[in-house]
């Protein structure tokens, strides 16, 4: 099978699969087994400072959205950092550290945002052996009300300056955790990279509320009658972590930065995914939260497959979809698909019909004995019939090659045009 | 002393009591929530869904279906109940395998269909533990007779009483529920799902019960059609044909009767039946016999049909209920005479042959030993007044179940519309109430 060894940003590791700072990581017993059951390293559950440790709410954490069969599509939490003391951590991150020196073991950390506090966790955490550090500038939910995880993630100028102390008091590789919740993800990842990150790694949870419970006309999770927002991650929150994790790995300020991709990862084919868009390793907290620590299994198995499937290494993966990711106005306009049904696999449901007919293009026909068939001459192409279809591959989109005349527009497909040189843009450049 | 399968002749008790108990439990357990949400969630919510068209209620299913999919199980149960008011018993005898889910496009797709009727069941349960969802209209002062209280009946009867007719229904038998009561297999049907289904719908208001009045003995039709604005008849199939076997020594019966017996009967551990059970026929009245007889703990069930299996009208998946209770089908075969001697008796067939020229008798013939014939060969309608046209063996109808005799509606098995189903009978009722609603408000009858 394919090599999977990892090496991020000098962190070595047997596999791309670590645990992300989380519940699977805050403490001693957990990140054992999960090494046992094949976790390529783990982000210890963040560390606060000294002293008192935090306090969780003792009423539930986790709001959850269900698709079929109660499958877990997301999950919201408004669990804090660790609540438990500091020196225990410690002392268990250097013991496992020692019993499974081949595995990668990095510590979150957040601590206030001032560079004592800074310079004395570092300190202590000086000799765990522990391979890195991540800063926790993500949490978006009661750490963030006290002036640390997103509020400061959210401040460009704050994750530069902290990055800084920490380049300065550690010889440790510094990876930047960025929190979700801003507008424009490259802010926050071009000021890590000034303040000298290793790597940046994304996303921390998004503000959610995820229900509102009906009776109590309160939030959930529901604590004594209210409830606050929360941070979502899960399958969910994939999409939204992709398109992010896409913007730094091609944007010009930022390229090169190296990524560790979080956010609803939950098979080998999610990791894939991720890598393929940039990231040098992935990071999981849901699916193993929902499966247990042997999902990794899986995930190995899977990715290694993929690779020999397609006979490249695992850094020839990383960031190969990078330049196929471009800009709206740089897509060809001139190239033009057609659905088509196959009748053979059409079992009839008519959710074809439905959706083109009452949302779409009016571009499916009903004929009798419920057969349906597109008319090419209204089909623009949106493809939201293949999305609603219940069988796989029963419509799929036909490209017209060169020279066809589309039956719609009545104009023949021709050579590659984007809106930058189309007649219609104001805009446009005249084509040289 | 205790009797077992090999206890020669008709016996009561053959099994003991927890093992028939348990052979006459729910065939089909309701589906918990769970199972419920699982189930809802593979329905695809299909465009003009094919389903829809083969209920013969036309209950939008996958509207209710997704209903109880978002945890409004009562919502889903007013869908259906709108248009079959007697959806809890169609959930448990439909034949669903031919009707609704033989058209699900998952069928199609994977060979499993959405579980629709157990899904109607799920809702329909949650339904009944509250009163009847449908308000009276105002009172019209318009008065209808309805004649059989089976499901044709009682569903005319309600959609009457609904939009504010007083009906006044009159029933032969001591009890309401027609088939329902009498003739659906009990295991479809357990802890009185029949009568308390009527016990539900009833209280709707406006429709009075008068049980043990059959028209023909303690009424005349001039006599409704004199007292009443309208009549409905939804009087079933009451008589059964005839196999042509002669008296037999009384080791032939009716299977419907046998049936409507152990129906009413409390205790079935008291209900005698054969160790070598002879069932005639290749319906659905068959099968309920021939299994109910194994449940009692009969020893040798055979059902014999005269013609080949596809031809027999009980579903494939009704045959193979049969034949997993332990009933043996045997085909191309009708019976000649019933032998009975010392050694007990037996019932002699001929085989058959299925040509172009219709079914032959050929000359050669086996035995069967049997301690008890039923004869399951299909019922017909009993002696009907005078006035009525009786076509094909049944009451000749048009449209939403007019009779030629203005005034006059039927519905159900006693006319030639649709199958022999509590569905299709429900169907008609329901119709035949709305055309009647029409034409006592001042519209048109035909
Ligand atoms: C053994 C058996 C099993 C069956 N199993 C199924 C099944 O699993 N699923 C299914 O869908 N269908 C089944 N059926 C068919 C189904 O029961 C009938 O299609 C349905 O009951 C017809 O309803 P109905 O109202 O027309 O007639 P019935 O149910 O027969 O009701 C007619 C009513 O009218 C009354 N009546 C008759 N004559 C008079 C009179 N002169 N005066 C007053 N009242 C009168 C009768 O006593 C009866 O109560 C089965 C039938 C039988 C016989
Ligand atoms: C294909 C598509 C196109 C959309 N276009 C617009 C738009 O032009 N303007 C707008 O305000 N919202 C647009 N939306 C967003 C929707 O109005 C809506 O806010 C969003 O889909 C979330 O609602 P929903 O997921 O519950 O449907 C669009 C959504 C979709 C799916
Ligand atoms: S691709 Fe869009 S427009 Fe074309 S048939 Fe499908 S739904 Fe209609």
């Amino acid at each position: 099978m394919a090599d999977l060894r990892s090496n991020f940003v000098g962190i070595k590791s047997p596999n791309p699969f670590w645990l992300a700072s989380a519940p699977p990581t805050d403490k001693e017993y957990n990140v054992r087994r999960a090494y046992e059951a094949g976790w390529g390293g783990v982000v210890w559950k963040t560390l606060g400072a000294e002293g008192p440790p935090v306090v969780n709410v003792n009423g539930p954490r986790y709001g959850v959205i269900h698709g079929a069969d109660r499958r877990v599509l997301g999950l919201n939490n408004i669990e804090l950092i660790t609540d438990r003391p500091l020196e225990v951590n410690l002392r268990e991150i250097k013991q496992v550290k020692r019993d499974y020196p081949d595995r990668a073991l990095v510590i979150s950390l957040m601590v206030p945002c001032d560079e004592d506090s800074w310079k004395a966790i570092l300190s202590a955490i000086e000799d765990t052996g522990a391979d890195g550090v991540e800063l926790n500038f993500g949490c978006p939910h009661g750490m963030s009300e006290r002036g640390m995880g997103s509020a400061v993630g959210q401040v460009p100028e704050y994750i530069e300056m902290v990055t800084r102390w920490v380049k300065q008091y550690s010889r440790m590789p510094c990876i930047v955790k960025l929190t979700p919740n801003i507008a424009d993800i490259r802010k926050p990842a071009e000021a890590a990279k000034r303040g000298g990150a290793d790597a940046v790694s994304l996303i921390n949870t998004i503000n959610s509320i995820t229900s509102v419970d009906l009776d109590l006309f309160a939030p959930e999770p529901t604590i004594d009658g209210k409830g606050a927002h929360g941070g979502y991650c899960g399958p969910a929150v994939k999409p939204i972590a992709l398109n992010m994790v896409a913007e730094i790995a091609r944007s010009a300020e930022t390229r090169g930065l190296p990524i560790s991709g979080i956010g609803g990862v939950t098979t080998w084919r999610d990791a894939a995914e991720f890598m393929a868009l940039g990231a040098g390793n992935v990071q999981v907290c849901t699916a193993a939260m929902t499966y247990g620590f042997k999902v990794v299994q899986e995930m190995i198995s899977g990715l290694g497959q993929y690779l020999d499937d397609k006979d490249i290494t695992l850094n020839d993966l990383i960031g190969r979809a990078v330049p196929n990711v471009t800009d709206w106005q740089y897509l060809n306009l001139n190239y033009v698909t057609k659905a088509q049904i196959d009748q053979d696999l059409c079992i009839k449901c008519g959710r074809c019909y439905a959706a083109c007919e009452d949302t779409s293009h009016q571009a499916i026909a009903m004929l009798p004995g419920r057969v349906f068939e597109v008319k090419d001459d209204e089909c623009v192409a949106c493809n939201l019939c293949v999305d609603v279809c219940p069988v796989e591959d029963c419509i799929t989109m036909r490209e017209l090659p060169l020279g066809d005349t589309d039956p719609r527009t009545g104009q023949k497909v021709v050579e590659f045009g984007n809106w930058t040189t189309h007649p219609n843009n104001p805009m446009a450049k005249a084509a040289e | 002393m205790t009797n077992s399968p090999l206890t020669p002749g008709l016996a009561a008790a053959r099994l003991p009591a927890d093992a028939i108990a348990a052979g006459f439990s729910d065939h089909e357990p309701p589906l918990d929530p769970h199972e419920a949400a699982v189930a809802a969630d593979r329905c695809y919510f299909c465009y003009d869904a094919p389903c829809v068209d083969a209920c013969p209620t036309g209950i939008d299913i996958p509207l209710f279906i997704r209903q109880i999919a978002t945890d409004t199980p009562e919502a889903a149960a007013a869908t259906i109940l709108s248009s079959n008011i007697l959806g809890g018993m169609c959930a448990r005898v439909c034949p669903t395998e031919t009707l609704c889910e033989g058209a699900c496009v998952r069928e199609t797709a994977e060979g499993k269909p959405v579980e629709i009727g157990r899904l109607q069941r799920y809702a329909t349960d949650v339904a009944m533990t509250a009163p009847q969802p449908f308000a009276r209209a105002a009172a019209t002062g318009k008065h209808v007779a309805v004649v059989g209280a089976g499901p044709a009946g009682l569903a005319c009867a309600h959609r009457l009483a609904m939009h504010g007719h007083d009906v006044t229904v009159y029933e032969a038998r001591p009890k309401p529920g027609g088939l329902n009561e009498f003739g659906i297999a009990a295991y479809k049907a357990t802890d009185a799902f029949a009568q308390r289904e009527v016990d539900w719908l009833l209280p709707i208001g406006g429709i009075t019960m008068e049980c043990g009045k059959a028209l023909g003995r303690d009424v005349t039709l001039t006599q409704l059609q004199d007292d009443f604005d309208a009549v409905f008849l939804g009087v079933g199939l009451g008589g059964v044909n005839d196999p042509g076997l002669g008296a037999a020594n009384g080791v032939l019966r009716d299977a419907v009767d046998f049936i409507a017996e152990l129906r009413q009967t409390e205790d079935l551990t008291s209900l005698p039946v054969g160790r070598d059970v002879v069932v005639i026929g290749g319906g659905m009245t068959a099968v309920d016999a021939a299994v109910q007889s194994r449940l009692l703990g009969a020893e040798n069930v055979t059902i014999v049909y005269r013609r080949g299996q596809e031809a027999m009208s009980a579903s494939d998946h009704e045959q193979d209920h049969a034949t997993g209770a332990g009933v043996r089908i045997r085909t191309n075969a009708t019976p000649v005479a019933i032998h009975t001697g010392d050694q007990g008796a037996e019932i002699e067939f001929a085989y058959t042959e299925d040509g172009p020229g219709g079914l032959q008798k050929l000359d050669e013939t086996f035995r069967l030993r049997a301690d008890q014939v039923l004869s399951a060969i299909g019922q017909r309608l009993h002696a009907m007044p005078d006035g009525l046209v009786v076509e094909g063996g049944k009451i000749a109808v048009t449209g939403p179940g007019r009779s030629t005799v203005a005034g006059i509606w039927a519905g159900g098995d006693c006319t030639a519309e649709g199958e022999d189903l509590t569905v299709s009978a429900v169907a008609q009722g329901r119709d035949a109430a709305e055309d009647m609603h029409t034409y006592l408000m001042g519209g048109k009858n035909g």
